[in-house]
């Protein structure tokens, strides 16, 4: 029930979008269309939770035992952005079509604040004692990435809605809008705070 | 380029919040309350300050195919250091910002600065360039906190960054009034949305206006330059 508590935890009541303000600029950029917002949730996914797995393992197997824990950022960083470099090489040679429509916000995954925010998460520690074992830690990975999927996509099913609204307001047009609706979706999942 | 004008562009031209939208996550996260933005926005501040001038003085040392790794090594360093720093002198202010001031590592604006403005101009010049957007990032999470914190709560409550003691507080309307939402994170999105429209709005205005003004003072000196070739 634990494992549950934290999945559930994780999607819906502390999402990484809404209740935690991660990922906001591909969650604003890379949403005009469903699909690009898909790819990019399924990319950055792969990111979080490999990058996660590895974070953790090289903090509690080599950084701890070697007393270099300050250097975890430093460590983290460079994981991330190998990997985001992989994931790159990946959708080029595979899924051409999806590297076009993502653009500038495949590379920017290694500057997106949620994987390195569930990286420097899963190596808390707290009174000598991580927070989370290994398996706990990999639900935790899976369901982060799975929280900011699902805002994602719903957001740019409202936002593919939106591009035909004759009637908006010129400085509404844009990101302001797409704040407004992003501050709705907000006080909805509000709603969740109390099934915990 | 002249000096001021590097500040000025960088504070109000390309601000970062609401021209460029870029680095939204801290303003969304830590706006809440004034003191938390002024400290989120002073720690950007010598982050960027400290990365531009490193960017800029080892600039012809970096290979092309590799910046991206160096200059992300060089900034994880600098916000290492601003961490300790903090954690030791205002430890209130460091659990406040809790993991956003460790990833600041991972913000656009540091990144963008050092991209397109340190790699490419001399040591001061990046130095001036990184007061501007550091300052511009001050003032836009500021203008955001104090709109939230006076709309959600009806007073600011300015806490001390070591202790977390309230230094001051002003009321403006009673607590009762308060549309507690603003402080929430649904507020965050909310009223930055808002400000944005209007800033949107405002920026196409004030250039008009200002256009008009230089039109205005062209056609007063050619009057009355006609005026005196008359006399």
């Amino acid at each position: 029930m634990n494992i549950l508590l934290i999945a559930l935890a994780a999607i819906l009541v502390n999402n990484v979008v809404l209740s935690r303000f991660l990922g906001i600029c591909g969650f604003l950029g890379a949403t005009k269309k469903a699909t690009s917002a898909i790819g990019m949730s399924l990319a950055l996914a792969f990111v979080v939770i490999f990058g996660g797995i590895i974070s953790y393992s090289l903090y509690f197997f080599i950084l701890v035992p070697l007393d270099l824990e300050f250097l975890r950022l430093v460590a983290f960083i460079l994981v991330i952005a190998s990997l985001v470099q992989f994931v790159e090489m990946f959708i080029k040679r595979f899924v051409p079509s999806l590297y076009k429509s993502l653009g500038i916000y495949l590379p920017l995954i290694t500057t997106n604040c949620v994987v390195l925010t569930v990286a420097l998460d899963v190596a808390a520690v707290s009174g000598g004692v991580p927070d989370y074992t290994f398996l706990t830690m990999v639900v935790y990975v899976f369901a982060s990435a799975v929280g900011f999927g699902l805002v994602t996509v719903l957001f740019s099913y409202i936002q593919e809605r939106l591009a035909n609204t004759p009637n908006m307001p010129k400085a509404f047009q844009g990101p302001a809008s797409a704040l407004l609706i992003a501050g709705l979706m907000a006080i909805a999942f509000l709603g969740f705070k109390g099934m915990i | 380029m002249k000096k001021n004008r590097i500040i000025l562009d960088g504070a109000f031209k390309n601000n970062s919040t609401f021209i460029l939208l870029l680095g939204l996550c801290p303003v969304l996260a830590t706006t809440s309350g004034v003191s938390s933005a002024l400290g989120m926005g002073l720690a950007m501040l010598a982050v960027i300050i400290v990365s531009n001038v490193v960017v800029s003085l080892i600039r012809h040392l970096i290979p092309n195919e590799i910046r991206i790794p160096v200059m992300i090594v060089i900034i994880a360093t600098i916000v290492t250091v601003v961490e300790m720093l903090m954690k030791a002198y205002l430890p209130d202010l460091a659990a406040n910002l809790g993991v956003y001031l460790s990833i600041i590592v991972v913000n656009c604006v540091i990144f963008a600065r050092a991209e397109s403005f340190a790699l490419k101009n001399g040591v001061f010049d990046s130095f001036l360039d990184a007061i501007g957007t550091g300052l511009g990032f001050i003032l836009s999470v500021l203008l955001l906190a104090l709109a939230r914190e006076v709309v959600g709560t009806g007073a600011v409550d300015f806490k001390s960054f070591i202790n977390g003691e309230s230094l001051f507080l002003l009321r403006i309307f009673p607590e009762q009034y308060a549309i507690s939402i603003f402080v929430e994170n649904s507020g965050a999105f909310i009223m930055l949305g808002l400000l944005i429209a209007l800033i949107t709005y405002l920026v196409p205005t004030i250039s008009t206006w200002n256009e008009n003004r230089a039109k205005l003072k062209a056609q007063k000196a050619l009057t009355t330059n006609i005026e005196t070739e008359a006399k």
